[in-house]
């Protein structure tokens, strides 16, 4: 078994952008377990980091608009945006055209997947990154799920894809943190910025810690965006985690809506050492 | 057509400095490229970030346009609020649903 750390983390770009316009404890205390998760992948041991994300508009438009895409680049560059107004350098950051390769063509035995070699990472990839891996430590493997232009790919299918994304991890023998990105319920880039339905967020987080797969795959694109704006449709990275990591509970490390950060600022750890017992019980 | 064309427009300007470029030296024969109608072409010349939330731009691809042409992050979020009062809720897009169809009305 080659994963070796599962977790969840919010990128809102105000995380970075508008950081000292936050009430500074919430804000260092969220800074502090995005640290923490950091150090728990150092720790695992971690070679690459498959990074689940639901990017921006920033590679991917509606001319041909992928429901799922990978990358297989040498290294990949960003922030796409201006890095003054993100608040992160510009740089580039190192891929694994094999890696990846061997996990695509895997994840393709069950769902159709498209491959990019080219992919410039916007604040949904360089967020989490600045905090995870600033140094470049580890290679990375860009993952997209479309969130952003519907139609969207349904939950039912994204569970699925995270099986399969585990299944390709497993086959292969690089250590390898798999982390899902994206926010809960929010109202992003609209007047309402900085909308938090946090009694949905916190809902929500329960059945994601309990990997309940019923629950989370129940949600209508149509509940979600009525209740956790259009932003919500994200929790399908959170979902391609969970099944990922089927049969594992999992930890929320940070839990608080951020309304300058335009997002419930959430840090999730799946245990896998539950999995395994699971397992073990079966 | 149009608003994907608009969009579009914004998307390339986004993520490509040669279209930047082509924005600040030579906008005429950058819009020719694009099937815009005029109020389209109105709102980008003018930067009026209200009038293309309205129309429909997906508010991730106008958050970034907004902040090159010089928006601060406040400025920005007035001017969605000031399309919605001056010309009623969102037209197109996506966003026309958000909040049961008020696009994100405070």
């Amino acid at each position: 078994m080659s994963l070796v750390f599962a977790g969840v983390a919010s990128h809102a770009p105000g995380i970075t952008a508008r950081a000292e316009r936050a009430d500074p404890q919430l804000r260092d205390a969220f800074y502090a377990a995005y640290r923490r998760m950091a150090q728990a992948i150092r720790g695992s041991g971690a070679e690459a980091l498959v990074l689940v994300g639901a990017e921006h508009f920033a590679n991917f438009f509606m001319d041909n608009m992928p429901a799922y895409c990978i990358g297989m680049g040498e290294e990949y560059e960003g922030p796409i945006e201006d890095p003054d107004w993100l608040k992160i350098p510009r740089g580039t950051w190192p891929g694994n055209p094999d890696l990846s390769r061997r996990i695509i063509t895997e994840v393709m035995q069950t769902v159709d997947v498209a491959y990019a070699e080219e992919w410039k990472f916007d604040h949904g990839m360089m967020v989490p990154i600045h905090f995870l891996d600033p140094g470049g430590d580890l290679d990375i493997v860009p993952v997209n799920i479309n969130c952003q232009g519907p139609p969207l790919t349904p939950l039912h299918r994204v569970w699925e894809f995270g099986r399969a994304l585990r299944r390709a991890c497993d086959a292969a023998p690089e250590k390898i943190a798999i982390v899902g990105t994206g926010g809960i319920s929010h109202w992003p880039a609209t007047p309402n910025s900085g909308k938090i339905n946090e009694a949905w967020d916190r809902d929500f987080l329960d059945k994601w810690t309990r990997g309940d797969r019923d629950a989370l795959t129940a949600y209508s694109d149509a509940e979600t965006l009525r209740d956790a704006g259009q932003g919500g449709f994200e929790i399908r990275t959170f979902l391609a985690v969970s099944g990922a990591t089927e049969g594992a509970s999992a930890d929320i490390w940070f839990y608080e809506p951020i309304p300058i950060f335009a997002v419930g600022c959430t840090i999730g750890v799946v245990n896998l050492d539950s999995e395994a017992a699971k397992q073990a019980a079966e | 057509m149009s608003l994907y064309s608009l969009q579009k427009l914004i998307y390339e300007l986004n993520r490509d400095p040669r279209v930047q470029r082509a924005f600040t030296e030579d906008l005429d024969g950058l819009l020719a490229n694009y099937r815009l109608t005029p109020e389209e072409e109105a709102a980008i010349r003018t930067d009026d970030v209200g009038e293309l939330y309205i129309m429909g731009v997906n508010g991730q691809i106008l958050m970034h346009f907004a902040a090159w042409r010089g928006f601060e992050w406040d400025e920005y979020i007035q001017a969605m609020k000031d399309g919605l009062k001056k010309h009623g809720q969102v037209k197109g897009g996506l966003y026309a649903a958000v909040d049961g169809g008020e696009g994100g009305a405070v």
